[in-house]
């Protein structure tokens, strides 16, 4: 008999608002943008983690709703083999532009290093993985919208091989100032079922 | 000499996004990696790029730099003698 497996955990990040298992954690009331909510939400978790500063938008919206999820567990992350699935729509198009814009004019052709170092989208596997000391295995996939379907049958497949003993799963989606995370732990204990219809379900909420 | 140390300041704050540190924070002999402000590797580039687009120096040889960027006042120094911007 298939080995059930639950969702312990979620959190969802859009729209100024942080919530985590459903419940609003934090909320930026004024229209503001992804720069000053992130900044605000970083103190409100009271991350302390001064090179968060320095990444691009889609790592900062990834380690956000990570921390937030990780807070909430009574775990050290980097013992417990968490394996990493995140997906999105267009991959690390933000900081392709920006860096695109700085190689654009041959007579001011200055790029960033710092900046170059983020045109990969699975760039933000890479700052959870240092943020929680974590050696484990990791992809980034890149679809029209969300495939619950799809990483549903991942998730498990790491599980059941005994590639992971959880594995966080999510959306991270970053664009021209528009972003929405959905992040959630895939783990033998937990009271919501994983599946599929389950995750379209908190997708939506 | 002053006024470059505390441009200098202001420009490695803003191009290495160091949010929680303010230019009183940075003395002008604080060694500027390892122990001192923590800078890593892609910061050195990006001193590297700094000195180039606003100062008009061109490294290129990476010894050079451990030298150059050792504090704001060595950044300094160099820029004094070397600059054509």
């Amino acid at each position: 008999m298939k080995k059930p497996y639950f969702i312990s955990d979620y959190v969802s990040i859009w729209k100024n608002t942080l919530s985590l298992n459903g419940e609003t954690l934090f909320n930026c009331s004024q229209e503001t943008s992804f720069k000053d909510f992130s900044k605000s939400l970083y103190k409100h978790i009271d991350m302390n983690y001064p090179k968060f500063y320095k990444m691009d938008n889609l790592s900062k919206l990834a380690l956000l709703a990570t921390e937030a999820l990780f807070k909430n567990k009574n775990f050290n992350p980097e013992e417990e083999n968490i394996a990493l699935t995140l997906s999105n729509k267009s991959g690390s198009l933000d900081t392709d532009l920006k860096h695109q814009d700085s190689i654009a004019d041959e007579t001011n052709f200055f790029p960033s290093p710092a900046v170059f170092v983020y045109t990969l989208a699975n760039i933000c596997l890479g700052e959870i993985s240092i943020k929680y000391k974590l050696q484990t295995e990791n992809a980034f996939f890149v679809s029209e919208s969300f495939q619950p379907d799809f990483i549903t049958v991942y998730a498990e497949q790491l599980l059941q091989t005994g590639k992971a003993k959880k594995v966080l799963c999510g959306w991270v989606e970053y664009t021209d100032d528009n972003y929405e995370a959905f992040i959630y732990l895939v783990d033998e204990e937990g009271t919501l079922e994983h599946r599929s219809e389950t995750l379209k379900k908190l997708y939506l909420e | 000499m002053e006024n470059l140390k505390h441009e200098l300041k202001t420009k490695i704050i803003e191009a290495l996004n160091l949010e929680d540190i303010a230019i009183e924070d940075i003395s002008d002999d604080d060694p500027l990696f390892g122990d001192g402000l923590g800078l890593d590797s892609i910061d050195a580039l990006e001193l590297i790029v700094l000195m180039d687009k606003d100062y008009g120096i061109k490294l290129t040889d990476p010894k050079e730099g451990k030298t150059i960027f050792q504090s704001i006042n060595t950044m300094a120094a160099y820029i004094t003698e070397h600059r054509s911007k």
